[in-house]
């Protein structure tokens, strides 16, 4: 039946990181924005709240519960609410975790999960975007040739998350046929021969302090045992689908962040004898930011509804996708002018959100719903 | 738990309702070129129709919740059509404050008539406080003075809830609903409106030239009553969700013509692609279709968190504001993309235009529901917020 009603379990969930989102993450949201950079203790404060292993068969170390992408999507938002990069580093190693709970053999599961379930951080990661203007997950450039009984792997990724230390990569790349029903992903250690990482970040408009690098993949190596799934392969389609409604979530947990933000200086910045949150060109732009971060939430949960029902849900996906791109980069926007000024200068958060909002709304591999 | 799906009983609900809703498409175009005519009571059809609720078992522990599904029927009756199908019930919007406002003898009374609500006049929509028609007490009796305009269901009503002030200077707190019947000597409706679109719509103008009520005919029958106001205004925010919805079942209506004439061109949506490996056609289709899924979802939001209780204001304004927001940009877009033969009244599309575009309008216009969001999350009076 329909209904928006989350579980007592969502419900605490929603709470307890939207707490730790305002307590652990905003507090050092710009100086890591300045910084480009994170601390190994605020991974390790992320990794106490078991965002990853919790889907992890207990016999393997994790909790064992049963995967939701909706709890996912809210768990994302509230992370964001607090800091995007921040938020998606703390996610990050579910681009490699989900995928594989989702595909994954059950030798490529009791090999690689439980390196997940110990008491330390561990990166690893997706290698999804493509340095050409004309990426598209349906149009890859890296291929994986058949070479004997392995592969041979050959291309280039931008914007991996954790590529200066993830232990694995898995590589997304276009199999027989193009479109996302031939995508493949392959498990690629970190020392794979004919892998060259990049030694510096790169350099991004936003999400500074999440750490992302190059991979150059030239005839890269693997084994059968290294393609996602085995003979069956992955779906393609439900892989990009968990991505793209990651981002999605954290531009709905960012979007709010802004609107909370603006609505406080709109009723203390006075202009013309009164606050200008009384100005109503003002406080129609604010409903607006209150009406679209609604339906921004709703259209996610929608999709991610789909893709934990395990129904097709690349319809769903792409006009959420669509939605929040526009609409979170409208919110991002009229933040700053609501500002004025004080929307230009970094003294402000309003001009890091905007520019995370831009890099989110384009990027598809941070977080695996 | 989060959930979009249908039982096998809400399916069956709106595969009823679909059904009946493709056989009052067929008489669309007739109404809405007969502007002086009546949508009949009943079509040669109707003696098919079932009221689905009362076909279909449903198990109010796993079915959608009513209200939720309420919004879909009347969204899929918009979507066949609106004037045919959504105005033809027999209670109208005053006999939603006879039932906030009246006493129970009231109610007893006049319940099962239809009865239209009056408000609106010349120079007041927005701002309905400052109206001017009067209601002056003499002896036994009310007398009315005034013009109200934009009446929907005017015309076939039985009677009228009439919104008139005992003290002009007072502002909202003089302001009472009033039952005029038809027949009552002053009371005239005077003109049927010629409109845009929802033409079906009987949208009247009515006069009351010292028209004389008795003196029980005042709702809730206290003349000192600060709340006769704030009961016509709940109706209003009662109506609203309906109203959205009806402008989304008529957008969904345009995106359906619209993508299925396309697809006989060979121009359809690829899901999978990215950006820009997307046509611009593409790109626009699914624009829409994401925006009406908003909107429709921003409804059923509304609806569920209302579920049991009377509709929540806040909700209710952030569905209107969204669904007057895309009802006036679909059928805009579509026949964007559809060249000549989108304004052609061969087909419906010129007409779901038309008809869509009342949307942000009525209800309370899509400022108005600004107004009331931007207050509620600033936390803002109409004082601070005007």
């Amino acid at each position: 039946m329909i209904s928006f009603e989350l579980t007592e379990e969502q419900t605490f969930i929603r709470e307890s990181v939207r707490k730790f989102a305002r307590t652990e993450l905003r507090e050092i949201a710009r100086k890591c924005d300045e910084a480009s950079n994170l601390s190994d203790e605020l991974l390790a404060k992320t990794w106490e709240l078991a965002l990853t292993s919790s889907s992890i068969p207990e016999r393997l170390g994790g909790a064992g519960l049963p995967h939701s992408c909706v709890t996912f999507a809210i768990v994302a938002e509230e992370l964001a609410f607090g800091d995007a990069p921040l938020a998606a580093a703390a996610l990050a190693p579910s681009l490699f975790v989900n995928p594989l709970l989702d595909f994954g053999t059950r030798e490529q599961q009791e090999e690689l999960l439980p390196l997940f379930t110990t008491n330390r951080y561990h990166a690893a990661s997706l290698a999804l975007h493509e340095p050409n203007f004309a990426f598209d997950p349906a149009k890859l450039r890296t291929v994986a040739e058949p070479r004997g009984k392995g592969y041979r792997i050959s291309g280039s990724k931008c914007f991996v998350p954790f590529g200066d230390r993830a232990s694995h990569f898995l590589v997304v790349a276009r199999g027989d046929t193009d479109g996302l029903e031939g995508l493949e992903a392959f498990i690629v250690p970190r020392d794979a021969p004919g892998l060259r990482l990049s030694i510096e970040r790169e350099p991004t408009l936003g999400l500074q302090a999440l750490p992302l690098a190059r991979l150059e993949l030239r005839g890269v190596e693997v084994g059968a045992e290294a393609r996602l799934g085995g003979d069956r392969g992955i779906d393609g389609a439900r892989l990009i689908n968990r991505c793209r409604l990651g981002s999605a979530a954290l531009a709905v947990g960012l979007s709010r962040a802004i609107q909370e933000f603006v609505i406080g200086y709109a009723k203390e910045r006075v202009a013309f004898g009164q606050p200008i949150a009384q100005k109503q060109v003002i406080a129609f732009t604010l409903a607006d930011m209150e009406i679209e971060t609604h339906s921004m939430r709703h259209l996610v949960w929608k999709a991610a509804s789909r893709l934990e029902q395990g129904r097709d849900a690349t319809r769903a996906s792409t006009l959420a996708q669509s939605y929040v791109s526009r609409e979170a980069m409208t919110i991002a926007d009229n933040g700053i002018q609501i500002l004025g000024g004080h929307g230009y200068v970094r003294s402000y958060p309003v001009e890091m959100w905007y520019r995370n909002a831009r890099a989110l709304t384009v990027l598809d591999g941070l977080v695996a719903l | 738990m989060i959930d979009f799906t249908l039982t096998e009983s809400d399916e069956q609900i709106l595969d009823e309702m679909r059904r009946q809703a493709m056989a009052c498409r067929k008489y669309a175009r007739y109404y809405d070129e007969h502007e002086d005519e009546f949508t009949p009571d009943a079509l040669p059809e109707a003696g098919n129709f079932k009221n689905p609720y009362k076909v279909v078992n449903r198990n109010e522990e796993v079915d959608t919740p009513r209200r939720v599904l309420h919004m879909l029927v009347c969204a899929t009756q918009a979507w066949g059509d609106y004037g045919v199908m959504m105005r033809r019930g027999e209670r109208a919007l005053g006999n939603l404050v006879l039932d906030l406002a009246g006493t129970p003898e009231q109610k007893q009374r006049w319940n099962d008539k239809t009865l239209a609500i009056a408000i609106t006049e010349p120079g007041c929509g927005s701002d309905a406080k400052t109206l001017q028609t009067t209601a002056a007490r003499d002896g036994d009796e009310w007398v009315l003075n005034g013009t109200k305009i934009f009446i929907t269901t005017g015309c076939r009503c039985d009677g009228v809830v009439v919104a008139a002030t005992t003290d002009r200077q007072a502002g909202h707190a003089a302001i009472h609903p009033f039952i005029v019947m038809r027949g009552t000597p002053g009371f005239e409706v005077t003109q049927r409106d010629k409109k845009l679109g929802i033409r079906a719509d009987d949208t009247a103008t009515m006069v009351f030239e010292n028209a004389r009520i008795p003196r029980d005919h005042l709702l809730g029958g206290d003349e000192h009553s600060t709340h006769g106001f704030s009961m016509v205004l709940s109706a209003l925010n009662a109506t609203r969700p309906a109203v959205a919805i009806a402008g989304l079942g008529i957008a969904r209506a345009a995106l359906d013509f619209t993508r299925d004439v396309l697809a006989q061109e060979g121009i359809k949506v690829d899901w999978g692609v990215g950006r820009n490996s997307r046509t611009a056609v593409e790109q626009e289709l699914i624009e829409i279709e994401a925006d009406i899924e908003a909107a429709l979802l921003d409804l059923l939001y509304a609806a569920w968190v209302s579920d049991g209780v009377k509709w929540q204001r806040h909700e209710a304004a952030i569905a209107k504001a969204k669904s007057g927001e895309v009802a006036r940009s679909a059928a805009r877009r579509c026949i964007d993309l559809l060249g000549p033969l989108g304004i052609s009244r061969e087909y419906l599309l010129e007409k779901w235009l038309r008809d869509s575009r009342i949307t942000d309008l009525y209800g309370g216009t899509g400022e108005i529901q600004r107004l009331i969001i931007a207050r509620h999350i600033l936390g803002y009076s109409s004082v601070e917020l005007s």
